[in-house]
């Protein structure tokens, strides 16, 4: 702390001694909500009235320096997120030097290693997740192809830091670099250890100190097609309760197999995950200091309907694989239309793993069979095609239809719900009615005979380009079989942008329910009152 | 708490001395290649004609709709103005595979490179996709817009057309 200070003093004179100065530049987040109570949708009034969730950014940047912060205002924190998000503050500040190919970070930073398996350090602000690490960072790259990175840290948990003490490194090498091979197949080999210190005090269980957790991974390249694949491997990091006595070690690997060419593209992808929670406190729980990233092997949807039911990963113990096909028939011909048609595929399917996780058995040599994908508790389902046309200069179109299966006790840990089955359909409808005006509908539907039964989903939205814009949305669940719960959810909003700096105002009820990004979820609470964002960059 | 607002106001004091830029550059930030390498985006470069940086992802309507919209007028800007626009995905591991097969089987012929832990998403302060920045021959950011909504092309195509005059 008392270094970045001693450091950012040091900056003005910097300054002064060379004539080129530095530059700076920064962004803004502001999101103010009012909470009023309504029981039909069992929304709280918030004590404040008005909660509010803003960010500030800070860069200063000169030649090869660059230094930042960001202040945090939580007062108080949105009801969707962490309560523990209390108050202000500058969690994250850092200084950084740049030279010669080696990268040296003090303070704050970010840090993801291979597909982050092991390790990704991150932050997703609309889901309240920042574990950004404190401490120093290191990445070298002494020739051509050869990548190296370590870092030793504390791993940031709302405005505190973890016990535990994080040290990694990680190295990539790019095979026809070093070689200085000229052929048209090229590989990437690269491979990573992280570990944690934490104080044992149980009496009762020999715990590690140290946990440490290996990957390795390789990317061939040929063409028009690319293959990837990391394997990760934990040793035991039992908790030291008689509860979760979990003597079990943890593995997981990721594998995709990707080919494309001009109008068309394939992807394959396959994972498999047992015991993989890796964090910076051994007793931490719920999305508190993870330290690795296993992201849902299943599409991440942008319309409402077909995102109603997410899938998360379940890091205990999951086997799934999914396939996409993207297609675009060519423009000019009878079936492509004038301009062409896409059309996307997706299927994926996630179950329980044959013999159940490691870390349920008493047996610390179980190990669970390698790949099951038939006759295994399923846990999400998806299969979906997307459809989108341009008709003229006016109109273009676009269909969805999906068919989910969600194991809702599994994902939620719930139970008595089961599997929900869903039937989606959507049509979405762009009207280019004059220059800069634009007009759009969305009709969604969701049919399914489970949890809250039947949705509809209208939406319109008028665009005056490039200033304007104003939706109105309504869900409806009408085939709720609890008649007092077929409710409306009703929104509308209002958008300003003007360059940099964009205005939206909101006011209506969202419905309780499960919110993702990147297939990290959060559960947010119905709530009924007045949105207001402001974000802005310089 | 004091010593936060210390290191806050030290910074500002330190930007504002030294605040005299009128344009922004690239910063040294690395990128990857869709072959898997790491790029510095500062070194992108297109003999000192306009250039346009655009954020999107697989899963973002919006960001799909505005480059598949330019993509359709695209080779009439280059023509025009010589720009040439690049594509920076924030598909993190979740999507990022799936990048190339959408961009090929969508015939985008734009520059595209990946961020997929958004270390160039925060240098440039950008919190949402899509966001587009134009860049001058000099590699200097002169404009920036949040957000896309349909038209939006024809309002930066003519910041393109005054750059390139």
């Amino acid at each position: 702390m008392k270094k970045i200070i001693a450091i950012l003093f040091v900056l003005p004179f910097f300054g002064l001694a060379q004539n080129s100065s530095g530059e700076i530049h920064g962004d803004f987040n502001l999101n103010l909500q009012t909470y009023n109570e309504d029981k039909s949708i069992g929304a709280l009034a918030a004590d404040e009235v008005l909660l509010n969730n803003a960010y500030f950014n800070l860069l200063y940047t000169k030649d090869r320096f660059t230094v930042g912060v960001r202040y945090e205002s939580y007062l108080n924190a949105l009801k969707d997120f962490d309560p523990r998000y209390n108050g202000n503050g500058i969690p994250y500040r850092f200084a950084q030097y740049n030279n010669d190919g080696l990268e040296i970070t003090a303070g704050s930073f970010y840090e993801q290693f291979g597909s982050g398996l092991i390790l990704r350090s991150y932050e997703e602000k609309t889901l309240g997740i920042d574990n950004a690490m404190d401490g120093i960072r290191l990445r070298y790259s002494p020739i051509s192809g050869v990548y190296l990175k370590t870092f030793i840290g504390r791993e940031r948990n709302f405005f505190e830091y973890s016990n535990g003490i994080v040290r990694g490194v990680d190295g990539e090498v790019n095979i026809n670099d070093i070689l200085k091979l000229t052929t048209k197949t090229k590989a990437l080999l690269g491979g990573s250890v992280v570990s944690r210190f934490q104080n044992a005090t149980n009496p009762n269980f020999n715990l590690p100190e140290n946990v440490a957790a290996f990957a390795g991974r390789i990317n061939v390249l040929s063409g028009g097609l690319n293959w990837y694949s990391e394997y990760a491997y934990k040793i035991n990091d039992p908790i030291g309760s008689l509860i979760e006595n979990n003597y079990a070690s943890g593995n997981a690997i990721t594998s995709n197999l990707t080919y494309s060419q001009k109008g068309i593209g394939v992807s394959l992808e396959l994972h498999r995950v047992d015991n993989m929670v890796f964090r910076a406190d051994r007793a931490a729980v719920g999305k508190d200091l993870l330290l690795n990233y296993i992201p849902a092997i299943s599409k991440q949807h942008a319309y409402t309907l077909v995102s109603l039911y997410p899938y998360a990963t379940q890091p205990n113990g999951e086997a799934g694989f999914q396939i996409d096909l993207f297609y675009k028939l060519g423009k000019g011909n009878g079936i492509g239309g004038k301009y062409g048609t896409k059309i996307d595929v997706n299927f994926s399917r996630i179950n329980a793993l044959n013999g159940g996780p490691s870390y349920l058995s008493d047996d610390i040599n179980h190990e669970p069979m390698l790949i099951s994908l038939k006759g295994e508790e399923l846990y999400y389902q998806d299969f979906n095609v997307e459809i989108t046309r341009k008709i003229n200069r006016k109109v273009t179109i676009a269909a969805v239809l999906a068919k989910q299966s969600y194991n809702k006790d599994v994902v939620q840990q719930q139970t008595g719900y089961g599997i929900i089955e869903s039937n989606i359909a959507i049509l979405d409808l762009t009207y280019k009615i004059k220059k800069g005006h634009a007009f759009r509908v969305e009709l969604q539907e969701l049919k399914t005979e489970q949890d809250d039964g039947d949705w509809s989903m209208g939406l319109a939205e008028y665009t005056i380009s490039p200033h304007w814009f104003f939706t109105i949305q309504d869900m409806y669940n009408w085939g709720n079989k609890n008649v007092e719960k077929q409710l409306h959810y009703i929104n509308l909003t209002a958008g300003f942008i003007k360059g940099a700096n964009r205005f939206e105002i909101g006011y209506g009820k969202k419905r309780e329910g499960i919110f993702c990004v990147g297939g990290v979820c959060k559960t947010v609470p119905s709530s009924n009152g007045i949105t207001l964002s402001i974000s802005s960059s310089f | 708490m004091r010593n936060q607002i210390l290191i806050f106001l030290a910074v500002l004091l330190t930007a504002t001395s030294s605040f005299s830029q009128e344009n922004r550059s690239l910063p040294n930030v690395k990128v990857k290649t869709l072959t898997g390498d790491a790029f510095n985006i500062s070194e992108i470069d297109n003999d000192s004609k306009p250039m346009v940086i655009s954020f999107w992802a697989t899963w973002c309507k919006p960001c799909k709709k505005e480059l598949n919209n330019i993509s359709e007028i695209y080779s009439d800007w280059q023509e025009e103005t010589g720009v040439k626009l690049i594509a920076v995905s924030i598909d993190d591991t979740r999507s990022m595979s799936k990048v190339a097969p959408y961009i090929n089987s969508s015939d985008w012929e734009y520059e595209v490179y990946l961020d997929p832990n958004k270390d160039l998403c925060r240098s440039l302060g950008v919190s949402t996709v899509p966001h587009t920045f134009l860049l001058n021959g000099k590699k200097e950011i002169v404009w920036q817009h949040r957000g896309y909504v349909e038209g939006d092309e024809e309002e930066l195509y003519n910041k393109i057309i005054e750059l390139a005059k």
